[in-house]
């Protein structure tokens, strides 16, 4: 069976549901790009690999179901609702998911990563206390919740919005894509129209005269995180809202696949996660689709790789520190 | 820096004083030959018999000996393989566990699952065919920047997984069981229940290994790691070609990685793709950052406790994970170049500038150079300001 | 200065080195109970007449990780019969050594060894799982040391001529077989998709349903249980409309996939393995797990006959319900103490008593062939009715 679908790739299911499989991808992808937006600025910024970002976005998800929990909704059916009160409640967890995750991030920071800055130590003994940070925030969650899943309340109804050359389409995954597009675009105005931005694209491009221009390296780096910690959040949020649960890891390979896209699309730039996010879930639905799920991964690192051959720094280049970023 | 005296000032107010290594260092260079041949056998003849010790308060809840071959010497190897990858020549590889995996599925394949060598004929292939995949993935991968050669050595370690999770001829997610214990050396037969075998065997070549780094350590190969770790971009202006030491030292880490690997096959009889998970990249890593990257005792010690610690503490259970990630964290800021760092790191961190300052120069050199000091007519108590205080 | 950062390094080793050793002691690796409390006896031996000494028998599964609750049950039927046994026995008490794996085959060797050593582990129920049973049972039978499995269905398990090795429920290549029934003539389906987690027990079972359905099958997939995002293998699943689905793989993935599934307007019925005989599924799946059909070798424990006994003294003891698989390792248990009861005392004798005499059990009667198997093996369905398990009966 396995060997069989190595060798024939299934053209023809590729071709029957291309675009279920689009959507499909697209959906998974922006969450992957909302992630990804927190490697990217802190590589940016710092040219340091976050990698508990994974465990930033996990917060997220679990402080968007403690919030359904606060406002008294629980899993079953009505738990459904529509209009005025699903856009009250879906932006009070999101809300939370970003206050959580913008929390934790700054945390992180200030705990594991600013003492190794202080010192000059290598990007390694950084990547080692991003590791542990990350193996810790786990463990504690597990601790405290468990390791079975916990299961978020559907709050909106699943209906088919609109077919697309036979594809259904569902409301829930416009919603995931369209909110990625937002929160992406919201943060691309900020780094790039607002002072605070500004400071941030300053220093990534070059510290030291960012200094002497009187920028605080230390708030920006603070400042780099939280927004790297709102964008996580509202990738928790949206995670929770279309998965409907959440566990202590689910972070890790949502992580893995976050890193993998902002390394795509080119790391350190903002867009480029974002197209690093889309392109990776696309390519995992079409391989799964040609070769067989079981084969997706190893097919996303080729891509990764070949692209890397031909563009050592990624679809679109390195380029926090410019100005279009 | 234009008189020695800049020199000395710039680099005395700055570089830790390490009295004990110093100290060390200088009783050791005192000691006659036959001094030190004895005591060196006497470490040796140590580690040998350690299994058969019962030390109380080290001792683990899983026997002892058992626990000195797998993982601590297993462990041992991986990382003094990956110290050459990340230690000496700077390269970020968050999937070294892949070539532990080929060097285990090697001999698995060649002596149960589609062959019926003999371990000791399989072995030179498994530290071979993990030498080639070393150079497989170097090759097309080292000349991107170290940050994603991260996210590509790890993507690697998963591939080589799933691969074999995936395709029967390798076993699948069955994996290989089966497969036969090394036959009898001399008077060493290997058994399941008693790990002392395979521990002598682990040991042997530990020190073997341990030779070999460093008489290349010690070489123009050596030099020129630490010149393309140090600053790559000088190294390949200054003529080095850096592309050609980077594979090299990939495919000696891979290959060292192979051997463990290979050890660890014929230990537990059985391998499933379960056992090389990208966790084990991040344990290996972390022994060879903890310890002291790019230094041989600093990456023993990293390995040893990253395997023992885990086994005395079985007690922990659940909370075992969680203290591992504080541990780390806690580490990492309070000593950053780990617990045994090379001299040199350690500078760098004091000072980057000095860092830069001595990324020129290498270890023989500064010894040198402080002979030289020694040489020249000074007062003793600005000599004695170097080396106390 | 420097000394001080040193100082700090060294501080913290030392105070991890002795949070451990004030929690060295407790759960985890290995710890003896006699705890009595429960009602009375549950079989085996002559009540009383038991005269032993310094014996256990040890429990090996996961107690802790991520699956727990398996072993848990399992733990728990195997150590009901122990205390049951003691309390009719007076003169011969056994003790339970707990062998906590974590649920993780890497430990497993080492944690054999641990057991090993004990001497006074004269058997072991267990290891719960079929990835720990493939690196521990070598090691086991190298020691001469019996097991009976009340839970680790890989079929290849029995096939490596270990003489320690018994299993006490039918294996996957009955499970699957039995599903394939289920699916071909209660359900009737006409074209079936099979889905597997890459796993060894996963992929193990798909194969064998796959196999006796033959050209049913429409579609295959493969998915990794670790990911949330099952949507290229939903996409395929719509793609072939198929009447049934079945699943070889754990609860959690079976959960997000259901929901995945229904989400997307398939309709066809959800078929599974008893990897996904667990509560946390409805967790999981929601409304999705509606009408889904599991499967086991494990005994219903309110359908068979002592069932009812059973389950109240484990609700004494433990105050909880017996879970999966709590039934086949009471009865393995009961097995070896039943030996132990007739004299079989050390190691190599109380093997020699399992893999040759016969034990009438709660689940079923014990006896096992040349290789392990037993012989009594029936498959057993439940479906989901209002967001809750029931037992459907015997699949025939």
């Amino acid at each position: 069976m396995l060997a069989t679908s190595f060798v024939h790739p299934d053209w023809g299911l590729l071709h029957d549901q291309f675009w279920a499989l689009t959507v499909g991808g697209l959906t998974a992808g922006s969450i992957y790009a909302l992630v990804a937006l927190g490697y990217t600025m802190v590589y940016g910024v710092l040219r340091l690999i976050n990698f508990a970002n994974s465990e930033i976005f996990m917060i997220g998800t679990f402080g968007a179901l403690f919030a359904t929990k606060w406002l008294g909704i629980a899993p079953g059916a009505d738990a459904i609702h529509t209009g005025f009160y699903l856009v009250l409640i879906m932006g009070v967890c999101l809300i939370v998911a970003m206050a959580f995750s913008g929390t934790a991030a700054v945390a992180l920071e200030r705990v594991a990563y600013r003492p190794l800055r202080k010192r000059g130590a290598t990007r390694l003994a950084a990547l080692i206390s991003a590791i542990g940070a990350s193996l810790a925030i786990q463990e504690f969650v597990a601790f405290r919740r468990g390791r079975n899943f916990e299961a978020f309340p559907r709050v909106a109804n699943r209906d088919v919005l609109f077919t697309f050359f036979g594809a259904e389409i569902r409301t829930d995954q416009v919603f995931v894509i369209v909110g990625a597009l937002v929160m992406m675009v919201l943060l691309d105005q900020f780094v790039n129209r607002t002072r605070l931005g500004r400071g941030i694209r300053a220093v990534a491009q070059d510290s030291e005269t960012a200094t002497l221009m009187g920028v605080n390296i230390d708030r920006v780096v603070m400042l780099t995180f939280l927004l790297g910690g709102i964008m996580a959040g509202s990738a928790g949020l949206l995670f929770v809202f279309f998965f409907e649960v959440t566990k202590y890891n689910i972070g890790f390979i949502i992580g893995i696949k976050a890193f993998t896209a902002a390394v795509l699309g080119g790391i350190g730039n903002l867009r480029g996660a974002l197209l690093g996010g889309l392109v990776l879930g696309l390519i995992e639905n079409y391989g799964s689709a040609l070769w067989g799920t079981q084969w997706k991964d190893p097919i996303a690192f080729l891509v990764l790789v070949l692209v890397l051959m031909v563009r050592p720094t990624g679809l679109l280049g390195e380029a926090l520190g410019k100005a279009r970023a | 820096m234009n008189t020695l005296a800049d020199l000395r000032g710039k680099v005395s107010g700055k570089i830790p004083q390490y009295n004990v290594r110093d100290a060390g260092a200088r009783w050791w260079a005192g000691l006659p030959r036959w001094a030190r041949v004895v005591l060196i056998a006497a470490v040796i003849g140590f580690f040998f018999v350690l299994p058969s010790l019962t030390i109380p308060l080290i001792d683990t809840p899983t026997p002892w000996a058992s626990v000195l071959f797998s993982p601590i010497a297993l462990y041992v190897l991986a990382a003094l393989g990956l110290n050459i990858v990340v230690g000496y020549a700077g390269l970020l590889d968050l999937g070294y566990v892949a070539f532990y995996a080929i060097g285990a599925y090697t001999i698995a394949v060649l002596t149960s699952a589609h062959g019926s060598l003999s371990f000791w004929v399989a072995l030179p292939f498994a530290v071979a065919a993990a030498m080639f995949a070393g150079l497989l993935l170097g090759t097309p991968t080292l000349r991107l920047r170290g940050d994603y050669l991260a996210i590509v050595t790890l993507g690697f370690g998963e591939i080589i997984r799933i691969t074999a999770n995936n395709i029967e001829w390798l076993g699948g997610p069955r994996g290989i069981t089966n497969i036969p214990r090394p036959s009898d050396i001399g008077p060493l037969h290997f058994e399941g229940l008693n790990a002392k075998p395979y521990y002598y065997v682990g040991l042997t070549f530990i020190m073997l290994v341990i030779l070999m780094v460093r008489a290349f350590e010690r070489s123009r190969v050596g030099r020129a790691w630490t010149a393309i770790r140090e600053d790559e971009d000088a190294a390949e202006l200054m003529g080095v070609p850096t592309f050609k030491f980077k594979l090299w030292a990939f495919a000696m880490g891979a290959g060292i990685g192979g051997l463990s690997g290979a050890l660890f096959a014929s230990y537990q009889t059985v391998i499933t793709p379960n056992n090389f998970t990208l966790q084990f990249s991040i344990l290996f890593l972390a022994a060879v950052v903890l310890g002291g990257a790019g230094n041989i005792p600093g990456v023993i010690l990293g390995a040893v406790l990253v395997a023992y610690l885990p086994e005395r503490f079985r007690g922990l259970g659940g909370q075992r994970v969680f203290w591992y990630g504080v541990a780390l964290v806690a580490m990492m800021v309070f000593r950053p170049q780990g617990i045994w760092p090379s001299r040199r790191r350690a500078a760098e961190l004091a000072d980057p500038e000095a860092g830069e300052v001595l990324a020129a120069v290498t270890e023989a050199d500064v010894e040198r150079i402080e002979e030289e000091l020694e040489d020249v007519s000074l007062p003793a108590h600005e000599l004695e300001g170097h080396h106390d205080g | 200065m420097r000394a001080s950062k040193i100082f700090g390094a060294g501080a913290l080793l030392l105070s991890l080195t002795l949070f451990a050793a004030a929690c060295g002691d407790d759960s985890g690796s290995s710890s003896a109970t006699t705890a009595g409390g429960a009602a009375s006896s549950g079989g085996g031996g002559e009540a009383g007449a038991a005269k032993c000494s310094g014996l256990a028998i040890g429990f090996f599964g996961a107690l802790t990780g991520d699956s727990a609750n398996l072993g848990v049950n399992i733990e728990q039927g195997a150590e009901l019969a122990v205390d049951q046994f003691n309390k009719a026995n007076p003169d011969c008490q056994v003790a339970v050594k707990k062998f906590d794996s974590q649920g993780s085959p890497d430990q497993a060797p080492q944690l054999a060894k641990q057991a090993i050593d004990d001497k006074s582990v004269v058997g072991i129920v267990g290891p719960a799982f079929s990835g720990e049973s493939k690196v521990a049972d070598p090691l086991f039978n190298e020691a001469g040391l019996g097991l009976i499995t009340p839970s680790a269905t890989n079929p290849g398990l029995a096939d490596n001529g270990w003489k320690v090795f018994h299993r006490a429920l039918g294996n996957d290549a009955s499970q699957g077989p039995g599903a394939a029934t289920y699916i071909d003539t209660t359900l009737k389906a006409q074209k079936v998709f099979v889905i597997d987690d890459a796993s060894e027990y996963g992929k193990g079972l798909a194969d064998q349903v796959s196999n006796q359905l033959g050209s049913k099958v429409v579609g295959t997939d493969t998915i990794d249980p670790t990911a949330t995002d099952f949507s290229a293998t939903v996409t395929k699943v719509k793609d072939a409309s198929p009447d049934a689905v079945f699943f070889g793989g754990y609860y959690a993935a079976a959960g997000l996939l259901s929901k995945q599934l229904r989400d997307a307007g398939v309709t066809a019925t959800l078929v599974f393995g008893d990897g996904v005989l667990d509560p946390g599924y409805i967790e999981a799946a929601g409304d999705a797990a509606e009408g889904a059909i599991i499967t086991c070798p494990c005994a219903p424990v309110d359908k068979i006959a002592g069932g009812a006994d059973f389950q109240k003294a484990y609700n004494d003891q433990f105050k909880a319900d017996a879970g999966t698989y709590s039934a086949e390792a009471y009865d393995a248990a009961n097995f070896f103490l039943a030996g132990i009861a007739s004299g079989a005392q050390d190691r190599e004798s109380l093997n020699t008593y399992i893999s040759t005499q016969s034990y009438v059990g709660i689940t079923k009667t014990l006896k096992f062939d040349e290789k392990g198997e037993v012989s009594d093996v029936a498959i057993y369905a439940s479906t989901v009715k209002d967001g809750k398990i029931v037992s459907v009966g015997l699949i025939q």
